[in-house]
């Protein structure tokens, strides 16, 4: 796959793509979209005109359309009325595009974050998900898919609590 | 469903369809987005009625991601509502093995077994190619994965369960086997290793179904009339009925939104 080449951002389009970047997610709004790693660029045309490409976590995901409409809202209110916001699939989205701090807030939301990537390949079974109640690494699956689709139902064998674990992809 | 403009890659990021391609690429993206599309709305059907909670919440999770694939499969081929809304049987592209009615809960699973594989297998090759559809294929392909292990996890437990479950999953593989021969027909604009696909496949479902304490069914993969046409418009009987429900909203109130 070609990807475009990467051009320095303006100052003003730094200062929209930090704006549209601080949107939180529907779904889990103590993350920010740039966070969750789902913003891809954000380019200002000579005439004005604001693009903005947004990945989806899953290709089904319904929080995508929610996302756009807050984005736009976001830049009106900074008097940008030209902005479409334009969905991409390729490179395809993983966890891995989680930052730390994402990861961080979503451990302090009570859900565990995704573990990494093996270099090349999927993660290791044996890395086991820490309780994001009380860090236990005793935990055990209860169903591979949970209220959202990039979630994971877990218990923790400890504390007895149940909790959800962003799955990875 | 709102339309949503959906690119499968960043402007010139892939080749564009030239006028040669682009019939190919149409039929290619409405035999994969129908198959999506249709098993979507059978896994739907479950809402309400499956077994326990955590299946009724991972069957709905596997629909949407099925209907997340569809809606871009299809907006490949044209307008995702008109396409999926109004046509009629003879036009849809799907295997006939999506569209058979969702029986009980170890029939679903045999099902999910046959086509999550399938599907694992078929978005992997495409991930690879330089077609428009690998964007989605090497997305899709990461979702899938989960539906085989949900697929795989199940079938083993139902088959080394109970003699009642294990019955019941052995039925389920019998009664669907004569529909997975037509998986394997080639795609026409779909550049991909069809035989090497059906030996992948092969090897895979047999290796669950033993460790399942089960048999691979033995009966031919498919049939003058049972499979092999639903890639050509021809479906099994229960797909009308089925189409009927998911079809009368639409059709009975044009351009109703919420």
């Amino acid at each position: 796959m070609v990807t475009t080449a990467p051009r320095t951002p303006t100052a003003l389009e730094a200062e929209l793509s930090a704006l549209a970047g601080a949107v939180p997610d529907p779904e889990l709004p103590v993350i920010t979209l740039a966070e969750l790693g789902v913003l891809r660029s954000l380019r200002v045309s000579g005439t004005g005109h604001v693009d903005v490409e947004l990945t989806p976590t899953y290709t089904g995901c319904p929080a995508i359309e929610a996302m756009s409409a807050d984005i736009e809202q976001v830049l009106r209110e900074h008097g940008r009325d030209d902005v479409s916001v334009r969905t991409v699939l390729s490179p395809a989205w993983s966890t891995d595009d989680i930052s730390a701090e994402g990861r961080r807030k979503l451990a302090e939301f009570g859900i565990a974050p995704p573990r990494p990537h093996a270099a090349d390949g999927p993660v290791p079974l044996s890395l086991t998900v820490r309780c994001p109640n009380c860090g236990s690494t005793d935990t055990e699956l209860l169903s591979r898919f949970s209220s959202t689709a990039c979630k994971a139902l877990r218990r923790c064998v400890s504390c007895r609590e149940p909790f959800d674990h962003f799955k990875e992809l | 469903m709102t339309p949503t403009p959906v690119s499968p890659a960043s402007p010139g990021a892939g080749p564009a369809p030239t006028t040669t391609e682009a019939p190919a690429l149409h039929a290619a993206a409405l035999a994969l987005g129908d198959d999506a599309l249709v098993l979507s709305h059978r896994l739907g059907e479950w809402a309400g009625h499956a077994p326990v909670l955590e299946e009724e919440v991972a069957l709905a999770n596997i629909a949407l991601d099925l209907l997340g694939q569809a809606r871009v499969l299809l907006s490949l081929a044209g307008d995702e509502d008109e396409l999926a809304y109004l046509r009629e049987e003879r036009a849809f592209r799907n295997l006939q093995l999506v569209e058979q009615p969702n029986g009980d809960f170890a029939h679903t699973i045999a099902r999910q077994l046959y086509f999550s594989v399938y599907q694992t297998l078929l978005y992997g090759q495409l991930a690879d190619t330089d077609s428009l559809l690998a964007p989605l294929a090497a997305k899709a392909v990461k979702e899938v994965a989960y539906h085989q292990d949900h697929a795989e996890q199940w079938t083993l437990r139902l088959g080394d369960g109970t003699a009642e479950s294990h019955e019941r999953m052995r039925r389920g593989l019998d009664a669907l086997w004569r529909f997975t021969g037509e998986m394997f027909q080639p795609v026409p604009g779909l550049d991909l290793d069809w035989q090497g696909m059906r030996e992948q496949w092969t090897a895979r479902v047999t290796e669950v179904i033993e460790k399942a304490t089960l048999s691979v069914p033995e009966g031919p993969q498919s049939g003058a009339w049972t499979a092999g046409a639903g890639r050509e418009g021809l479906h099994t009987e229960s797909f009308g009925r089925m189409l009927a429900e998911m079809q009368h909203l639409h059709r009975s109130h044009p351009g109703a939104s919420w």
